[in-house]
């Protein structure tokens, strides 16, 4: 480490402390962490490896399985990235390439403020608007068309993994699209002017830029959005229904892992059920973890490869 | 016609700032022209409005016409996508698409506009393209290398063999070796010359012995102003403006 800032007491004192604090910041993390292996030990202890594949819920039978919860988290989050990354992309690829000048600053501003508004509002609207439009408007008349696929198997209800899915897709949206758009920016200028020399339309150029220098940059933001889109819970618990099953149909109502444990801690009696939940909460630190790690070192490696002028 | 390309009162602003003013200059067809000057004179800026290049710069603007096959490339029944397959440029800086083969990036270009074209037709065009750009021999047996790959003299050619397999009439050249060594360099000067045959070439560089060893015409900038053109040899024995002496004298620049 080098002393920038000479043998001055004070500036020695004021680095530490601000050292303590970052410190602070890790050791709260890894305390977080030490905490959830700690409460789960009784699940892990009695379930084992077997918690993550088990399909039971049973709380009076004291029998614990986490998988339909990893499920439901998985697929609503999937959903939600199919809907979310073509919007998100392709809104980040019109503000930056064809909007007009007056028009690209408030509409970026008004897309990136979708993610200011609080998780509970994005669940009542759910509640009142998206689930009865889309159980009148799309389930029932795609149930009763076709109906004969398990993906859009009825009954209707109206709460469902799709609900779910398409709230998180319009919550993760502004994540996406801001880190598209700085994707985007990052395109070497000479790289277009090659693409429009040659006599490519705007397009063309758009096309092959992306191909060339943005595929990575968006897999790290659609990974962005992913990992808000697992840990989300207030938002989804409104609108998945909370049935802890594993159905193929995605107009069926679903649960996840963040739902299940903000619906059931606090009538969580005994000690193994509570420590089954804990364990819930460990599976999805960790699923976050990994997801977040992976999106800063990608986008980590494609910010150095822009720099190389690559 | 004697002439490729007819400039008539050429200006040009970015914003408030004019940097071209009144450049009238014709263009011989299959011959080298270099346009020359110091830093700042406008020249790049010059070759850039040949092609419509400025077309997605904000806040550039400009008056006068740019006569090309006797019609004004400025008017509005000009496809400025149809025009820059006619009219083709090599930048500065070498630059290949990265994530391209040497083959592809040769082909990206006949593929655009909905061109559908087969893979042997293909084939011809890149071997065709990389012959003229003297990088045939080089590449023929890593035509899946890799842009990116490649020495930077070998990306400028692969950029020209890139131009030229669209087919255009005119290349533009915004000083194509200043990011090259000397044989690199050599390579690219020698090209011209072969290519000035069949093609008209507007070539952008502050180098006056380069410009002297390649040019059959010279036109001097200075500050948005043509001050003189003529055939490069009486530019540079002979020149009728004391700023072109002075200049090539290297008095300034």
């Amino acid at each position: 480490m080098t002393r920038k800032a000479g043998d001055n007491p004070k500036d020695l004192l004021f680095e530490k402390t601000t050292a303590v604090f970052a410190f602070g910041v890790l050791f709260l993390a890894f305390l977080l962490f030490a905490l959830l292996v700690r409460e789960s030990l009784p699940a892990i202890r009695k379930f084992g490896a077997a918690f993550l594949v088990t399909k039971t819920w049973d709380p009076v039978a004291e029998s614990f399985g986490a998988l339909p919860f990893i499920y439901g988290t998985l697929v609503s989050s999937f959903i939600a990235l199919l809907i979310a990354v073509p919007l998100a992309v392709g809104s980040a690829i019109f503000i930056n390439e064809f909007a007009p000048e007056w028009l690209k600053t408030p509409v970026a501003f008004l897309a990136e403020l979708l993610a200011a508004i609080p998780s509970v509002i994005y669940g009542l609207w759910g509640i009142f608007v998206l689930v009865p439009v889309l159980r009148d408007w799309l389930m029932k008349p795609a149930a009763s068309y076709l109906g004969f696929l398990p993906l859009f198997k009825g009954p209707v209800y109206g709460p469902s993994m799709l609900a779910a899915g398409m709230l998180l897709s319009i919550m993760i949206i502004p994540f996406i699209l801001s880190v598209s758009r700085e994707v985007l920016a990052t395109v070497p200028r000479l790289q277009k002017e090659a693409v429009l020399s040659l006599g490519g339309t705007h397009w063309e150029m758009i096309r092959i830029v992306i191909g060339q220098h943005c595929i990575p940059g968006i897999f790290g933001a659609t990974i962005l959005g992913l990992g808000r889109a697992l840990g989300e819970t207030m938002a989804v618990t409104m609108v998945i229904g909370n049935r802890p099953d594993i159905l193929l149909s995605i107009f069926q109502p679903g649960y996840s892992m963040a739902a299940v444990i903000a619906n059931e801690f606090t009538e969580a009696t005994g000690e193994l059920y509570l420590s089954a939940l804990v364990e819930i909460g460990l599976v999805l630190f960790l699923l976050t973890f990994v997801v977040n790690f992976a999106a800063k070192w990608i986008l980590k490696t494609m910010v150095s490869r822009a720099a190389r002028g690559l | 016609m004697e002439n490729a390309l007819k400039v008539k009162d050429l200006c040009a602003w970015f914003g408030n700032h004019q940097v071209l003013n009144n450049i009238t200059m014709d263009i011989r067809r299959h011959a080298v022209t270099s346009v020359m000057g110091p830093s700042g004179c406008g020249k790049s800026t010059f070759i850039r409005c040949l092609n419509r290049m400025h077309d997605l710069t904000p806040g550039f603007r400009v008056a006068g016409e740019v006569l090309f096959d006797g019609r004004d490339i400025y008017s509005e029944k000009i496809d400025p996508v149809l025009l820059r397959r006619k009219v083709g440029m090599v930048f500065q800086q070498p630059n290949p698409f990265p994530r391209m083969s040497a083959f592809e990036n040769v082909a990206v270009g006949l593929k655009f506009n909905g061109k559908k074209r087969s893979r042997s037709e293909l084939a011809e065009a890149v071997e065709k393209s990389l012959r003229m750009a003297a990088l045939w021999d080089e590449l023929k047996d890593h035509l899946d290398r890799l842009g990116s790959s490649l020495s930077g003299g070998q990306q400028q050619r692969l950029c020209i063999a890139r131009a030229l397999a669209v087919e255009p009439e005119v290349l533009l050249m915004d000083e194509p070796c200043s990011a090259l060594d000397p044989v690199s360099t050599a390579k690219i000067e020698e090209l011209i010359e072969d290519l000035s045959d069949k093609y008209t070439i507007v070539v952008v560089t502050h180098n006056m012995q380069q410009a002297g060893r390649i040019s059959d015409y010279v036109a001097f900038f200075l500050l948005g102003d043509l001050i003189e053109m003529d055939k490069a040899a009486r530019i540079f024995t002979n020149p009728a403006d004391k700023r072109t002496e002075e200049y090539i004298t290297g008095r300034f620049g």
